[in-house]
């Protein structure tokens, strides 16, 4: 890496000027100021670094990582969102409370499967649409912008729009099954549907940006690879097979990662596709996320200290994950 | 910022490859391509537009079967009543204060540090780069409930700096600066400048700024739609009564007994409309700048 630019020349004003004969005293002066100078722009050289990067990493001390840790301290204590510096110590209480509460393995469970029927379609479409955008196309930067018009949308809007499109009687989703003859289907009722319902919600609003994101990293892809697969003769598909995808490993490893931690925080979909507008994600939980979960237990049934329980449950899943993703990239790494 | 170039590639050699080598990138999309494309298109567009004829309908209308799929003549007047019953003049006020602080000090900040990390050597960047991009990984969410806790202390609920303070790092802001500047950047004119005698502080004014402006806009302006799209903790410490945002107004329409429908479409238009515009105007950069921030990792 190119960056030994601070270990530049000195750089003394007029070092170099003339007049100025050797030995005598504005010599002996501008040596003395020369060596001020220096010390100055050495000091200004070792220290700056550290004031450039220090704000960022104390705001992020202040609202990012102490309340991280925070929360792993309040986890273990009673506390009312009432009165909420009011702190008992119960040890590890919450975790068991939680952990034997069927809800929260019913927000678990809930979490995972909207997270793979929300993950995994939306990566595989953004996939194609990224590669048909690779062509050479007309307009296309259009394309890209309108593939990218959901991302601008909030969640608040979406979810109310997709509330309307599959409402049971009147929605125009039933309405679009029921003039092909299937029977209307009850969205925000059921479990399967519903889950189905917030899922799509996700898909429509991130499909575009995961798409842009392998777009471009199809474009890094060298030109010569299709080329020399071709010569091998590899029809289009094994092309795709052999030398798209493995190329781009590492971006599907990074869209994942992401895509998980986004879906362990789904949290205003459900809250708002719920007809009732509640925490419990549907009449009977079916579609209540880990999220929702918390917020229930921290700003509806006011335990803040079960919620952070359940926040640093989630944490430690995180971490799992993300292990788990180490370990599968350096694998993938040594093998190729 | 460079959009990702397409290798050229010479006319001669690539008339003997057959076909199929020219995939990625060069080889032309044919019909069906564009098909395809039109098909996304219209799902990602459907929606949007469907939200704007719900709003211009009346509430009588959207409980009928089939729904409507053309617009109706009460548009101007639910955007009306939708614009006073969610407060939503005090609410896209109070969000263009949130997320434009948010977006500008995310700006200049990651700027800066970006600066340090990717040109100046000091003892322990490596390290900290890693914490900069392991923070990444950390959703802010799991720290809401002692942010709450400081909120409710210091007497901030329904206030906006209760907003503004948890937003104004992004630790994928650093990442994207530093990432450009290692390339737009070169060394020789940050020792130019040193060589003049220039102070780091100076140098970050009168080099790094203006070489880093296109990046720091399509930042910002990713910057601004992530805070002003921001929910859950909007959410939970403003009430739509207090000093809501433009979500939490827009939730806060849906939840009443017997909603309004036509309303709620009209106030969820309202809500978007703002940041359509902005993807219509800048679409090109915040695409490249999605783009940008992918690769190159």
């Amino acid at each position: 890496m190119a960056t030994r630019s601070d270990i530049a020349a000195s750089p003394v004003k007029g070092g170099a000027a003339p007049g100025r004969a050797p030995g005598s005293r504005s010599a002996d002066k501008d040596d003395k100021r020369r060596a001020k100078l220096s010390r100055r722009w050495q000091r200004d050289a070792r220290w700056s670094p550290y004031a450039f990067v220090s704000p960022f990493f104390l705001l992020f001390a202040a609202f990012g990582l102490f309340p991280l840790i925070y929360t792993g301290w309040a986890s273990l204590h009673q506390v009312e969102l009432t009165a909420p510096t009011d702190m008992n110590w119960v040890g590890l209480k919450n975790y068991t409370r939680i952990f034997d509460d069927d809800f929260f393995w019913n927000a678990a469970q809930n979490t995972l499967t909207i997270g793979i029927i929300s993950t995994v379609p939306q990566l595989m479409i953004a996939m194609g649409i990224a590669h048909i955008l690779n062509y050479k196309l007309r307009a296309s930067t259009f394309w890209r912008v309108a593939m990218l018009a959901p991302y601008a949308t909030s969640i608040a809007a979406a979810t109310l729009v997709f509330v309307l499109l599959f409402g049971r009687d009147y929605g125009m989703i039933n309405w679009a099954l029921g003039a092909v003859g299937i029977d209307p289907i009850g969205w925000q009722d059921d479990k399967w549907p519903g889950q189905i319902a917030v899922s799509t919600i996700i898909i429509w609003r991130w499909t575009g940006y995961n798409a842009l994101i392998y777009l471009a990293a199809m474009q890094a892809i060298p030109q010569d690879l299709y080329e020399s697969a071709a010569l091998d003769g590899a029809s289009r598909w094994r092309q795709f097979l052999h030398v798209t995808l493995p190329s781009l490993r590492p971006t599907i490893l990074f869209t994942v990662v992401v895509s998980t931690i986004g879906a362990s925080q789904v949290f205003g979909e459900p809250l708002l596709f719920d007809p009732n507008k509640g925490a419990s994600g549907g009449a009977e939980h079916q579609f209540q996320t880990l999220g929702l979960y918390l917020y229930e237990q921290g700003w509806v049934n006011q335990h803040l200290g079960r919620a952070s329980a359940i926040a640093w449950t989630m944490f430690a899943i995180l971490i799992v994950i993300g292990l788990i993703n180490q370990l599968i990239s350096r694998r993938l790494r040594a093998s190729s | 910022m460079t959009p990702p170039e397409t290798p050229i590639v010479k006319e001669q050699k690539r008339s003997r490859l057959p076909k199929s080598a020219r995939a990625g990138g060069t080889l032309h999309g044919g019909p069906l391509a564009y098909a395809i494309l039109a098909v996304f298109m219209i799902v990602s567009l459907f929606p949007l537009v469907w939200t704007a004829i719900a709003a211009s309908r009346d509430n009588q209308r959207l409980a009928e079967n089939p729904p409507p799929f053309w617009f109706g003549s009460n548009l101007f007047k639910n955007l009306e009543i939708a614009w006073k019953d969610a407060n939503l003049g005090e609410a896209f006020l109070n969000t263009t204060i949130v997320a434009g602080t948010s977006a500008v000090t995310i700006v200049v900040l990651s700027t800066i540090a970006g600066f340090a990390f990717a040109k100046l050597r000091f003892k322990g960047r490596n390290a900290l780069m890693l914490v900069v991009i392991g923070t990444m990984m950390i959703p802010p969410q799991l720290s809401i409930i002692p942010l709450y806790m400081m909120v409710a202390k210091l007497d901030w609920t329904d206030q906006l700096q209760a907003v503004i303070f948890p937003s104004l790092v992004s630790a994928f802001g650093v990442f994207f600066m530093r990432q450009y500047l290692l390339q737009a950047l070169p060394d020789e004119v940050i020792e130019a400048a040193r060589v003049d005698g220039a102070s780091s502080w100076r140098v970050v004014w009168h080099v790094v700024f203006p070489a880093a402006r296109p990046a720091m806009a399509v930042l910002g302006m990713l910057m601004f739609v992530q805070a002003w799209n921001d929910f859950l903790w909007p959410f939970l410490v403003l009430t739509q009564t207090g000093n809501p945002t433009v979500q939490v107004a827009v939730a806060g329409l849906g939840r009443g007994y017997t909603p309004d429908q036509s309303l709620i479409m009209a106030g969820a238009l309202l809500g978007t409309l703002p940041l359509l515009l902005v993807f219509a105007i800048f679409g090109k950069q915040i695409v490249g700048g999605i783009m940008q921030g992918a690769v190159k990792g």
